[in-house]
């Protein structure tokens, strides 16, 4: 029997804690793999800065959890640099939601990912990731920061916990059945 | 660096260039298997005709159990768009299973989906 594969997409900033998140609750160690940017992704892509080249590669970091005989849950890091955000569409397509990690340190960098998945209507939560040292903001204090829709939720995450990026993952899941309309 | 064999490194990339495993072909856009799709051998090796290449009977070892496209290229070490492609090729062929995470484009698990799913997180 196939099971039947669900994903939920981890966003956000470089450095954010992607790959720690779903390092910390995906069954296997996180993999990656690779995808090849030729000349077809260029219309799309902003290349600037590697003109010189004719192919370059975009690392993509997941892990997977098994949730029943029928069912088996993905986890995709997006990469962080903004060049490759067409990529984005590609992993949110299908997609159960989003959780948006932002570091405090650098809230500037989750603005474009917000808007990203906003935009597109699919269910986004924001899980603050809180860092060592880095100041703890309440989550209204974030909300007004990063413009977050009213009805979005925000949670505090410890993304290297796996309790803490566990419930992450439940709230997004949560968030989003509140998103599909009632069977008429 | 006294030999004169040791040019070729993962720096160099790989010897033998994408392309040339897909024969020019990339996959079209609305055939294109999703990351998470699962694929699944459905023949055994013996069955598997010929004509394919060293790349494919890889894929056909490894998803012997369901395994994504995603974790196909990691393992097998090939970029994902090749990856798909290959895939395509098997399916096409009858030689595996595929089942994706959405029927039609841009459609979203449905509720059931999601309260399996959360209950799993759950139990976790």
């Amino acid at each position: 029997m196939v099971p039947t594969p669900v994903k939920i997409v981890i966003a956000g900033g470089f450095g954010a804690g992607k790959t720690t998140l779903v390092g910390s609750v995906s069954e296997v160690p996180p993999l990656t793999t690779e995808e090849v940017l030729t000349e077809a992704s260029t219309g799309v892509d902003d290349l600037s800065g590697i003109e010189g080249k004719q192919a370059t590669t975009v690392a993509l970091d997941f892990g997977r959890i098994t949730i029943s005989t029928r069912h088996v849950l993905y986890l995709f890091g997006t990469p962080g640099q903004t060049r490759f955000w067409f990529m984005w569409d590609d992993l949110a397509r299908g997609a159960i939601g989003t959780i948006v990690l932002v570091d405090t340190r650098r809230l500037e960098t989750s603005f474009a990912a917000i808007d990203f998945f906003e935009r597109r209507g699919i269910p986004f939560i924001v899980a603050v990731n809180r860092f060592d040292g880095a100041s703890h903001y309440t989550a209204e204090e974030i909300r007004e920061a990063l413009v977050v829709p009213d009805g979005v939720p925000i949670v505090m995450c410890d993304a290297r916990d796996r309790e803490s990026s566990k419930l992450a993952l439940i709230r997004l899941v949560k968030h989003a059945m509140t998103a599909v309309p009632a069977p008429a | 660096m006294s030999s004169d064999v040791g040019w070729y490194d993962d720096a160099a990339g790989p010897l033998v260039r994408p392309y040339m495993i897909t024969r020019g072909r990339t996959p079209a856009d609305d055939e294109r298997l999703d990351l998470s799709t699962q694929v699944m051998t459905v023949r055994a090796e013996e069955d598997v005709p010929a004509g394919l290449g060293p790349e494919h009977l890889a894929i056909v070892r490894l998803c012997r159990k369901p395994v994504s496209v995603a974790e196909i290229a990691a393992y097998v070490n090939l970029p994902l768009g090749v990856v798909r492609v290959l895939c395509g090729d098997l399916n096409d062929r009858g030689l595996v299973l595929t089942r994706s995470p959405f029927l039609s484009r841009a459609k979203t698990p449905d509720l059931e989906t999601l309260q399996a799913v959360l209950d799993g997180l759950i139990k976790l």
